[in-house]
């Protein structure tokens, strides 16, 4: 079994993110970049199943600029054994992504896909379902348990009122909740290793996708930040204050 | 400009989330069609016909949309795309999952998560874990969203009542299959919903001691809420997480516990409208966005706390 795992490399989940000066951007300049944390378990899913023998294969792929080579290589040190940059000047929005990994599946033919839920930077929580909507594959959002049997993913999925079991039929989209499982660390000789494996690159130009972004953004500013409060010395005072000051207690 | 809402519900009760989710509509039109999609939707249907505001409810009725599978729940949407200029479906996990596949067949880029209407085609949103607010302008024809609940009020019901209008079903895919559900049973009001939340943190160290909370919430008739690490701990269930990618709430009164206020659980929580920080490291970064800091060991606090309201 062949799985393909579409990955991102985002901005550091420990950075904090501010605007541009001239708002028209966040500030991207010397900060920290890493693979999606939601990728990262992707990954970690792939290679676990690799290791109790269901799959044989594992790609991982993204689509972006050519320094996205360094989240590649980190996610083939985490066991992955190829990779793809699908490489690119401009960024991406969610629905021209899943268009050029359409492009990848065809070529690749993977039994399962895995990406993350969300990618941390754009939040937006769409990828995975659009290339499954575009290949027509069933798909299983938010997993926090995967099983294959039979020709099958059997899912459990984080949803609102609690946990909810699907099957889907092979081939699939997953996408990865939190508690899916706790990503491994590199050790030095996998990183090591990593350098060597094949990391073939192709051009989104070369891919006849219409990559044109749809929506425009005007600006980025920081969000209205809340008014300091106070400390208080006891629960006395708390239970005081809640009641007679912020009049949310009765 | 009509708008297509999409209805969450259970098959029994509409979710308050719908509700939220007309009032964004209501913003850019009057023209709103609330589409409610489902298994023996008569009971559902009538309470969604029931919503101020509204033109008219499109009912679904097929075993086929009883567990929403996003793969037939969004055929059918996508079946209807091209009659409006825009669908809107609530940013829950019932949305999430389905809502970009709509766009994908429709070729539009959705647009995720709003927080306000600037005007016909321009949204704000939280990006980077609600540490920047973008404002995004779309050139889509059809303009597929997601609705961030508590940032719009609940529209009102009325006795009045919408016409409902039967409309077929489309061919099942057949690719995916619903095995079960195993849904948190609760006396407690909803996260989503509830005025008063309390939430605990890694501090409480374990289900045992997560009990105190409870106890807590009961005594305030408040729901339970936690971080990523209580949640990851095995303290409690995935589906009390806050933040980030968790859940997102509002309430009038959000009480942190044990919890550090990392950017990813404020994202869930900064807009309540009273925070009450409890945390024995005065440095703690919760006490940046808490209107009431109490610096203290909690095993202390809250029992005092739920003994003295
Ligand atoms: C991709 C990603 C997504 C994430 N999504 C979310 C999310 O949606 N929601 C979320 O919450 N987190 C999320 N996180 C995790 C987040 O970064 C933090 O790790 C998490 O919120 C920490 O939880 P905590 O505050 O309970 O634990 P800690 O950070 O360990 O804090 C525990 C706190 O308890 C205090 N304490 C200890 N003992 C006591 C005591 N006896 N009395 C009083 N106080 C005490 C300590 O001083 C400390 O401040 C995400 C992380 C990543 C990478
Ligand atoms: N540029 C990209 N290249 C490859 N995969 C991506 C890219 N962007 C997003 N993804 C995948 O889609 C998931 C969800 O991202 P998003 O829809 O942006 O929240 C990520 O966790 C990745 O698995």
């Amino acid at each position: 079994m062949k799985i393909l795992v579409p990955v991102k490399r985002v901005v550091d989940y420990n950075v904090k993110v501010r605007p541009l000066p001239d708002q028209s951007d966040v500030d991207l300049n010397n900060v920290k970049m890493s693979v999606n944390p939601f990728c990262e378990i992707a990954v970690e899913e792939a290679v676990r199943l690799k290791e109790k023998g269901v799959a044989t294969e594992i790609i991982v792929v993204t689509v972006g600029q050519s320094d996205s080579q360094e989240q590649l290589r980190a996610c083939l040190a985490l066991g992955a054994d190829r990779a793809i940059l699908v490489e690119t000047q401009s960024l991406l929005e969610p629905l021209a992504i899943a268009k050029c990994l359409v492009n990848v599946v065809h070529n690749e033919n993977p039994d399962l896909i895995i990406l993350g839920k969300q990618a941390i930077d754009g939040d937006n929580n769409q990828t995975g379902q659009m290339l499954a909507s575009l290949l027509d594959y069933p798909q299983a959002t938010f997993a926090s348990e995967l099983e294959i049997a039979d020709n099958q993913a059997i899912v459990t999925r984080e949803i609102d009122g609690g946990l909810q079991t699907i099957k889907v039929n092979l081939p699939a989209v997953v996408t990865t909740d939190l508690r899916l499982n706790e990503p491994r660390y590199a050790s030095l000789p996998n990183i090591m290793q990593a350098k060597k494996k094949t990391l073939d690159i192709m051009n989104v130009e070369d891919m006849s996708v219409d990559i044109n972004n749809r929506l425009q953004t005007l600006s980025v500013v920081l969000p209205e930040e809340r008014q300091a409060g106070v400390m208080v010395e006891s629960v006395t005072e708390l239970v005081d204050k809640l009641k007679n000051e912020a009049k949310v207690l009765s | 400009m009509n708008i297509l809402v999409i209805a969450e519900h259970d098959n029994n009760e509409l979710k308050s989330s719908t509700l939220n989710t007309i009032t964004a509509a209501h913003k850019l039109s009057a023209d709103i069609d609330v589409l409610v999609a489902g298994s023996e939707l008569a009971e559902v249907s009538k309470q969604a016909a029931a919503i101020e505001n509204i033109k008219s409810v499109i009912s679904v009725d097929d075993p086929i949309y009883k567990n929403f599978l996003a793969e037939d729940f969004g055929n059918l949407v996508a079946s209807m795309g091209d009659q409006y200029s825009y669908i809107l479906a609530p940013a829950t996990t019932f949305g999430k999952n389905f809502l970009p596949r709509v766009a994908a067949k429709l070729d539009v880029q959705q647009i995720s998560d709003i927080i306000s209407i600037e005007s016909e085609d321009t949204f704000k949103r939280p990006i980077y874990a609600g540490s920047c607010i973008a404002t995004v302008k779309s050139s889509d024809p059809i303009k597929v969203i997601s609705v961030r609940t508590t940032a719009f009020d609940a529209a009102n019901v009325t006795d009045a009542e919408v016409s409902i209008e039967s409309k077929d079903s489309q061919n099942s895919m057949g690719n995916a299959t619903f095995v079960k559900d195993e849904l948190a049973e609760s006396d407690r009001p909803e996260l989503t919903a509830a005025e008063i939340i309390v939430s605990g943190g890694r501090a409480l160290g374990s289900s045992e001691n997560f009990q105190i909370i409870e106890s807590l919430a009961d005594k305030l008739g408040a729901a339970v809420g936690a971080s990523r690490a209580a949640v990851d701990a095995g303290y409690v269930p995935n589906d009390y997480q806050v933040g980030q990618t968790g859940k997102i709430v509002a309430p009038s009164l959000y009480i942190a516990v044990g919890i550090s206020g990392a950017i990813q659980h404020l994202a869930g929580m900064k807009d309540s409208k009273v925070i009450v920080a409890i945390n024995k490291d005065e440095d703690a970064p919760i006490f940046q966005v808490a209107d009431y800091g109490l610096v203290g060991d909690l095993f202390e606090a809250i029992p005092e706390l739920t003994d003295s309201i």
